[in-house]
């Protein structure tokens, strides 16, 4: 069947659309964290329910409502982020739903539309996880790697709608390759929440580290709570789409596992997520290093998004740049 | 597993060169099985892995390996030395995942007693203050109903769990619960799966093994009977090539279709295969083989890898005898399948070694498809055989194809031309039909082109037990993340004379980090305290 490129366009229009959008929210949800009263009610707030948390394992339901104090402007801008968020995320769908139907397939066959799905996942698991914790005046920490990957995306990594190469026309396309974007789109959340713990642990230690920049994050045991959690949802879903990969391997390339550089790279993300986990089980460990891990994990699964196919030539480089 | 180091053992003065050693032994196998040894091995296998996506691998491309050491000299020849252009079956990567699977037996097989343990074990004593629990949750008793009463509905209420009922004073009677040992299940069926599949991965490689052939798509056939059948042939160390799973394989035609920009989108070969008693009835089933589904047959599986062109030449020699062959070019732009190579002739009927050393042929040079010239120089538009055209250079003398030396199909032994015992006697560009003429009158006219494709054989005995293990560990790595361990305890005091309905309290403790115990708390406590009312 024929390219539809009218709708092709109008994804690519709703693409950038959606990124500038994600970058007014940026600055808006920095300018809550940055000024906002919130930034340290928030942190008093976290801190109250870490305690409920840690000591219940409790749900949403037992948190003692915010107290409705008064709200400042900074907050009511953050709200307004949040709200573009979401707005944005819906762009993005659509962005992907029309990219799918001018190509009369799934929309990720190639790395521009690979790259499009991940960061929409990543928008998707913070907004869940903002309806979890109290963490909306983070999200411009979240952002700023989305809109830095949707940049790269959407520039070097362009690629005009079109079929795909007869080894990608599979259903195992579908299955291997969702789950792989789902794992590593929630991997990017963790990857943030990792990062930014160290700054407050790093804080909490010696309050004179970073005394402007840390007391408004939220405790550091509720952004370790957040990497926890969303690791663990993200850990088995990657786990089955390297799975289902070898698979797919077994039939189009006459090998289950070759060592191919996406392979690799994947085994590498994969092997660094299982020391997370131990990490965690592991007297010395928890705490700072297990969060440098996660953020060595991200590391691996950015490399693997972009540079390997960028850089080597592999098989999975067919599902290219174009 | 040993989270803690083990005590320094103090050194006593008595101890013998024996026991010192048996200690010794004891704290290595202790520190190789700790957590710590085993995160630090989960770190070393994924920097050890790292080198192999970075630098090009011998398995994977070997011409590249080669041109990236004479491109690095000490450097790149260093890295060879040191295995890392064959990271994956280097010493140093083959030891940190052995230290790694030791490290694991070592892990597993003390857990999986405790487990077994903990399995029979009888849920815990219920604490006397379960008001300090983390979750709590006190109540009254219906009226009507005495401690044995409610003591009974709870233990229908908590019939997914395990649980033992005991006594204390004064009448007071108390169940304690536990549930989710499916997690302590599923994180040793995990590790244990990834033993497996490591295991039986290894064994894949020993007993396994790949064999690569081009097939020309003109009713062609291969037939997997031994090495000297392949163009190039990876075995496994316990695969010595003589008794390959016999099957034929005789290739029918070949058919690639291309999107209007020139993208493949559909390549499509029909086979026909014998294997089993059809070898002996000479029967031939077809098959459609496709990129994503491999012919499997007698145990081997067959790829369709790729495909190209074989240009086809007649040559009519001064005396009248003809020769036609259709060779395989290799193609040099696989987006316009623009391809080189060499077809090589012998006239016939010459006896004399010498003459016929002086008058072999070889016609090399660009195939293309879709021709396009620029002035002279041939290029291609288009990647189907829609307008195919050669620009060939006709070399004659000695080709050197019986002098005992290997040569490519593809190309003339170029020291020949250099030499010259090979020299060129013309240069043309051909479209379909057309021909050349040589000064002693033999004709080589461009007759067309054939298609071949490039077969590969695959036979990995494990590889279903892999998938089996694959599935386990999935399975296992699913219940240990996400099923929680929890405890929970009903305790039930009778009423007093004033206040006949019994005292109910219950309360909660979840044994992993992971929270989400409170809402599954919420409901069983509703319902064993709800249960009791009204
Ligand atoms: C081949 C290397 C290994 C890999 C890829 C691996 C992977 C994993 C994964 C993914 C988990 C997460 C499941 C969970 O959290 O329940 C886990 C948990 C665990 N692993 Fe391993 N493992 C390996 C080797 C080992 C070794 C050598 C030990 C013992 C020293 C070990 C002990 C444990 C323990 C105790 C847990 C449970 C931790 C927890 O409850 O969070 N593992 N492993």
């Amino acid at each position: 069947m024929p390219i539809n490129e009218t709708l092709s366009r109008y994804s690519d229009w709703l693409y950038t659309t959606a990124a500038a959008i994600y970058v007014v929210a940026l600055m808006m949800t920095l300018i809550e964290q940055g000024f906002g009263a919130k930034g340290r009610l928030a942190m008093e707030r976290a801190q109250r329910r870490s305690r409920e948390l840690v000591g219940a394992g409790g749900p949403p339901v037992e948190e003692a409502p915010a107290a409705p104090r008064e709200v400042g402007r900074p907050e009511r801008i953050g709200r307004m982020g949040a709200s573009l968020l979401v707005l944005g995320a819906l762009l993005q769908l659509s962005a992907i739903v029309l990219r799918g139907l001018a190509v009369h397939r799934a929309p990720w066959g190639n790395m521009y539309e690979y790259g499009m799905a991940v960061t929409f996942i990543t928008v998707v698991t913070w907004l869940v996880v903002m309806g979890k914790f109290p963490v909306r005046h983070l999200t411009g920490f979240l952002l700023l790697p989305v809109v830095i990957l949707m940049f790269v995306n959407g520039t070097m990594l362009y690629t005009i709608a079109a079929p795909v190469q007869p080894a990608l026309q599979s259903y195992w396309l579908v299955i291997h390759v969702s789950a792989a974007i789902i794992g590593s789109g929630v991997f990017l959340v963790p990857g943030v929440a990792s990062v930014l713990y160290l700054f407050r642990a790093a804080h909490d230690k010696d309050n004179t580290k970073f005394a402007r920049f840390a007391p408004k994050l939220p405790a550091a045991d509720v952004l370790d709570r957040i990497a926890y959690r969303t690791t663990i949802f993200a850990f088995p879903v990657f786990t089955f789409g390297v799975l289902c990969g070898a698979v797919w391997a077994e039939s189009a390339w006459g090998r289950f596992w070759g060592w191919d550089p996406k392979e690799t790279v994947a085994f590498i993300a994969w092997v660094v997520y299982a020391a997370y986990l131990h990490s965690r089980a592991t007297a010395g460990w928890r705490g700072a290093r297990a969060a440098a891990i996660n953020i060595v994990g991200f590391a691996a699964i950015v490399f693997n998004l972009f540079f390997v196919n960028l850089v080597t030539a592999g098989l999975h480089s067919y599902a290219g740049v174009g | 597993m040993t989270t803690t180091e083990a005590p320094p053992a103090a050194p006593k003065p008595h101890h013998t060169p024996v026991k010192r050693t048996f200690a010794f032994l004891r704290n290595t196998w202790r520190g190789l099985t700790s957590m710590r040894t085993a995160l630090v091995l989960l770190f070393l296998l994924a920097l050890a892995a790292l080198p192999g996506a970075l630098l090009p691998q011998r398995k994977l491309n070997a011409p590249k390996v080669d041109e990236y050491i004479s491109a690095h000299g000490w450097w790149g020849t260093l890295l060879d030395q040191l295995e890392f252009y064959d990271v994956y079956s280097s010493i140093w990567f083959s030891a940190i995942y052995l230290l790694l699977m030791v490290s694991l037996v070592g892990c597993l097989t003390p857990r999986s007693f405790e487990y077994v343990k903990a399995m029979r074990a009888k849920p815990v004593l219920t604490p006397r203050n379960l008001a300090r629990m983390p979750h709590y949750r006190p109540g009254r008793g219906a009226a009507t109903a005495d401690v044995a009463t409610v003591i009974a509905a709870a233990h229908q209420q908590l019939s997914g769990w395990r649980r033992i009922e005991r006594e204390e004073d004064g009448g007071v009677r108390t169940i304690s619960a536990e549930r989710g040992f499916l997690r302590e299940t599923g994180n040793l069926v995990f590790h244990f799966s990834m033993l497996g599949l490591i295991v039986f991965f290894a064994l894949g490689k020993l007993f396994g093994y790949e064999g690569q052939v081009i097939v020309q798509a003109d009713g062609s056939s291969f037939c997997n009977a031994g090495i000297y059948n392949y163009d190039s042939f990876n075995a496994g160390l316990r695969v010595d090539g003589t008794d390959l799973n016999p099957f034929c394989v005789k290739v029918n035609d070949f058919t690639a279709r291309y999107t209007a920009s020139g993208q493949p989108d559909y390549y499509h070969s029909n086979i026909e295969y014998q294997s089993g008693p059809d070898l002996e009835t000479g029967t031939w089933r077809p098959y459609g083989l496709e990129v994503n589904s491999p012919l499997r047959t007698a145990g081997d599986r067959v790829y369709l890898l790729g495909h190209g062109y074989s240009p086809k030449f007649t040559v009519t020699f001064p005396d009248g005898s003809q020769r036609t062959q259709s060779t395989q070019w290799r193609t040099v732009d696989p987006a316009t399948m623009l391809a080189e190579g060499a077809t090589k002739f012998d006239q016939p009927g010459i006896t004399d070694e010498v003459q016929r050393r002086t008058r072999q042929l070889a016609i090399t040079g660009l195939f293309a498809p879709t021709a396009f010239l620029h002035g002279t120089v041939l290029t291609s538009s288009a990647p189907e055989a829609k307008d195919p055209a050669v620009a060939v250079d006709v070399l004659r003398g000695d080709l050197g194809l019986d002098s005992g030396r290997g040569q490519s199909v593809f190309e003339v032994d170029q020291s020949r031309v250099d030499d010259g015992r090979l020299k060129k006697v013309a240069r043309q560009n051909l479209e379909v039909g057309q021909e050349i003429k040589l000064d002693d009158g033999t004709k080589i006219r461009f007759d067309g082109v054939g298609q071949w494709v490039s077969l590969q054989v695959s036979h990995d005995p494990t590889q279903g037990f892999v998938l089996g293990f694959a599935i386990a560990m999935f399975v296992g790595l699913g219940a240990s993340l996400l099923v929680k361990r929890r405890r929970l305890w009903v305790r039930v005091k009778p009423g007093t004379e004033d206040d006949p309905s019994t005292v109910i309290e219950v309360a909660g403790l979840a044994r992993t980090d992971q929270a989400g115990y409170g809402e599954e708390f919420h409901r069983v406590s509703e319902r064993l305290l709800g249960g009791q009312k009204g």
